[in-house]
């Protein structure tokens, strides 16, 4: 029964999440509630017993390619300014 | 407004498509043929403790190489367009100073992390985890280094060194297996040893480790790359 309420919280916090990565305006909110995604989903492999894809969630999707994506982000601002 | 009917015609579409397949599947009360085999014949014909490992490692090897394959193209590629715009700017680095706290912080956890990562991957066939896992953790603390010193240089020849040879190695043990043993990637040609201790699984944990070093190699690289093209740190 708690496993289930935890369940359907995270689904809605998931969803909430991933509205917001798509419909905010700012870049940076938006990669940071992508990488929440990944938090959340993470979470929910390891209620749904599959700890292996838990892992792997957890590190890339929520880790490395936030960080990725904040590189690229940077990379791109400095870009426009140069061509501006 | 054209486009916004037909979009909402595909959602409707896709809902009642989910709507029927809901009520199709429900959850399967017994494992199909393959599974069936993997539970109930893995632990011996494998002898993981881990079950999962001896899924990705040895039944469905060939697709682990091929996504180490698709992962090692991806960093090589990023690397390829990164250095070509690479040699156009020379302007020296702007950085800005990390805090201390992260810097004092990383220089103690950084370790713990790398640690932890040879961890996941060597004990890939034991507990949850494995190669990839292994690797990404490794990556990450390559970032968390990074972040805390923006112009530490990271040798890339060292990681192009580890990522070969780990990736040769690889092929190497799994041409071993076509050999000595079953097929490609077949793990019993090493000795299966007790069930659920270090050194057992045959070849799992060898071909776990070079796993681990690739994925970690490749994903290192990536980031360092990404990091040191930046002229403006973030």
């Amino acid at each position: 029964m708690i496993l289930k309420l935890i369940a359907i919280v995270l689904a809605l916090a998931i969803l909430l999440m991933g509205v917001i990565a798509v419909e905010n305006k700012k870049l940076v909110v938006a990669v940071i509630a992508a990488g929440v995604v990944s938090l959340f989903a993470s979470v929910f492999y390891l209620l749904l017993a599959a700890p292996d894809v838990a892992m792997t969630e957890a590190a890339i999707g929520s880790g490395l390619s936030t960080i990725i994506f904040f590189y690229v982000l940077n990379k791109i601002k400095k870009d426009r300014k140069d061509h501006a | 407004m054209l486009k916004k009917i037909f979009f909402l015609l595909v959602l409707a579409g896709f809902a009642v498509m989910l709507f029927n397949a809901y009520g199709l599947s429900g959850p399967d009360q017994q494992l199909n043929d393959v599974a069936a085999h993997y539970a109930e014949k893995g632990p011996q014909e494998v002898g993981a403790a881990n079950l999962v490992a001896s899924v990705i490692v040895t039944y469905r090897g060939l697709d682990t190489l091929g996504e180490v394959t698709i992962l090692f193209l991806a960093a090589s590629i990023i690397g390829f367009f990164l250095k070509a715009r690479r040699d156009n700017q020379r302007a020296p680095k702007q950085v800005r100073k990390t805090s201390e706290i992260l810097e004092t912080a990383a220089k103690v956890i950084t370790p713990v992390i790398f640690l932890f990562g040879i961890y996941v991957f060597i004990n890939g066939h034991l507990t949850p985890g494995g190669g990839f896992q292994g690797g990404a953790i490794i990556a990450s603390g390559l970032v968390l280094m990074l972040l805390a010193n923006p112009v530490k240089k990271i040798n890339h020849n060292i990681i192009r060194v580890i990522e070969s040879i780990s990736g040769f190695s690889f092929i190497l043990l799994g041409i071993f297996g076509l050999l000595l043993a079953g097929g490609f990637l077949d793990n019993a040609f090493l000795p299966l040893g007790d069930f659920g201790t270090l050194l057992s699984a045959g070849a799992v944990p060898l071909i776990y480790i070079f796993i681990g070093l690739k994925v970690g190699a490749e994903l290192s690289g990536i980031v360092s790359n990404l990091q040191e093209t930046q002229k403006e740190q973030i």
